[in-house]
């Protein structure tokens, strides 16, 4: 796949689509709790009844998606990846799964975009917590041509589904689906989940391994690990832009009769990281920078 | 009315005697809502037009399944089955195995985020249907309400009302009373006495253009015993 919007952010094209789709389909709304409330301005002058912000109010953002969703109508809600995922963590799991209702998540911060706003602006346990939840689709797109496709697949539903926008990307997209291979290897096999990709590749450049690559981990997809596996053999890194190990049960089922070897990667869950900087410091704190990524592999496969 | 007929199903699932179920805080205001107040019947459950009620306060929903039951949504054999494995009835209700339940509900402050955003969908949809919470004094004390309370007045969902049951539950108490937690936001408010079944009927139907309406229905905590 070409990359055509080498220079828009995830969450231009994000507003973007949702913005044209709200001119299309009546079941479209929008819910923000002020953050990019901004953005959708257009927008709600075109469809004030169908894009609603409830100010700093995130609890309520996902009731009122809840009953949007009870009414046919097909909510989409968006903040920062905290305020989203962790704050209104009980409205996700009761104003939505219990209800038996779906709206589309779209989040933005990813697990530390821009580490100078601190702990309290970082996300890394959202695909965790959601996986504690049943009958969520979990995107983590890796590049802005990515979100698209994503997205309007998702908006055309009705089920329940978290869309992990970042600042962070790869050069370039891939096809999105189920697991897309990057290169073919014969001594091992890692798996990279979204902006992880371009680090993954530099760390395994000369290294004899099969790269994966996920731009969408729930429903994971097993069938494609499996045929890696069989190819690659049995050692896996799996590397995820969030909380350490989020889809090692989901590889440990893909490879329930398989003896194999995993090394997960990702952000660390033995340490809160009291620091600010870059999201770059932050890999390299966290393993996920070329260098960590390569020590992993090497130390599995080699 | 057809208090008679209502204690006797609650007696199905309580098989208790009748103090229980006049002691049930929600009786009155539910029975007025269902005979006199919504436009909801068991052949209309599907209907997008029709008007919604929402417990939110989900917790001790005897008297929502009496009359539900009483009501024809529920085939009233299935009172019996009550709290047993299988039943579709619980302690607290799910909208997914309780017909003419429009939410689950348990755990308290998630009905009015509901009701408001099902008001702002039929809104949307340019539908003209009442949406009606109940909640309880007690389970006002979750944030999540006053969330919930700015917003519907800032947005005048005008189809929107909010009865809260107030039995003196809440541990810190009220100062002041509950209407004006509503009032100040913009609300209309009415308090009436929780077992007078002119007065809330006259509270929920009262005209309240522009904004939404809270009916605080007060129940007298000595009635508990």
């Amino acid at each position: 796949m070409t990359s055509q919007d080498t220079d828009r952010l995830m969450r231009e094209v994000f507003v973007d689509t949702v913005s044209a789709a709200l001119d299309r389909d009546p079941r479209i709304a929008v819910v923000t709790a002020d953050i990019s409330a901004a953005a959708f301005a257009a927008a709600r002058a075109r469809h004030p009844d169908r894009v609603i912000n409830v100010g700093i109010r995130e609890q309520a953002m996902i009731g009122v998606a809840g009953g949007l969703a009870l009414t046919g109508m097909r909510p989409v809600v968006h903040s920062y990846t905290p305020f989203l995922v962790e704050r209104p963590f009980e409205q996700l799991k009761l104003d939505l799964g219990h209800q038996d209702v779906g709206a589309v998540l779209a989040s933005i911060g990813g697990s530390y975009d821009d580490p100078v706003w601190g702990r309290t602006h970082q996300g890394p346990g959202d695909v965790a917590l959601l996986d504690t939840l049943p009958g969520w689709t979990v995107h983590v797109p890796g590049h802005p041509d990515e979100v698209e496709p994503l997205l309007r697949a998702a908006l055309a539903g009705d089920d329940r589904v978290y869309l992990r926008l970042s600042s962070r990307r790869n050069r370039e997209a891939h096809p999105t689906g189920g697991f897309t291979l990057v290169r073919p290897g014969r001594g091992g096999v890692v798996l990279a989940v979204g902006p992880t990709l371009d680090a993954v590749l530099e760390a395994v450049a000369g290294l004899d391994v099969t790269v994966l690559y996920a731009s969408t981990v729930r429903p994971f997809d097993r069938a494609g690990l499996r045929a890696a596996v069989a190819a690659a053999g049995p050692e896996v890194v799996l590397v995820e832009p969030y909380l350490a190990g989020t889809s090692a049960h989901e590889v440990a089922e893909a490879l329930a009769d398989v003896p194999h070897r995993l090394r997960a990667l990702g952000v660390r869950r033995d340490v809160e990281v009291r620091a600010y900087g870059t999201a770059a410091d932050h890999d390299a704190v966290h393993g996920l920078d070329a260098a960590g990524i390569a020590a992993a592999v090497r130390a599995l496969t080699g | 009315m057809a208090t008679r007929e209502l204690a006797g199903l609650f007696e199905r699932m309580t098989g208790d005697e009748k103090h229980e179920w006049a002691a049930a805080s929600t009786v009155d205001v539910l029975w007025v809502l269902y005979d006199r107040v919504l436009d909801v019947r068991p052949a209309t459950v599907d209907d997008p037009d029709r008007d919604r009620f929402l417990l939110s306060k989900g917790h001790g929903p005897m008297a929502f399944y009496a009359v539900l039951a009483a009501k024809g949504f529920l085939d009233p054999d299935l009172l019996g089955t009550w709290t047993e494995f299988g039943s579709p009835l619980g302690q607290h209700p799910d909208r997914v195995l309780v017909p003419g339940a429009e939410i689950g509900s348990g755990s308290l402050g998630h009905g009015l985020g509901l009701g408001v955003g099902t008001a702002l969908g039929l809104r949307a949809q340019r539908r003209q249907s009442r949406v009606v919470v109940l909640l309880g004094d007690g389970e006002l004390d979750e944030g999540s309400n006053h969330e919930s309370i700015a917003l519907a007045a800032r947005l005048g969902l005008d189809r929107l009302t909010a009865v809260v049951v107030d039995n003196g539950s809440a541990s810190l108490g009220w100062p002041g009373g509950i209407a004006g937690r509503f009032a100040v936001e913009g609300w209309h408010t009415a308090t009436v006495d929780g077992r007078d079944h002119d007065a809330l009927y006259r509270a929920f139907t009262a005209e309240h253009p522009g904004r939404p309406s809270a009916v605080v229905a007060v129940i007298d905590p000595g009635e508990w015993g």
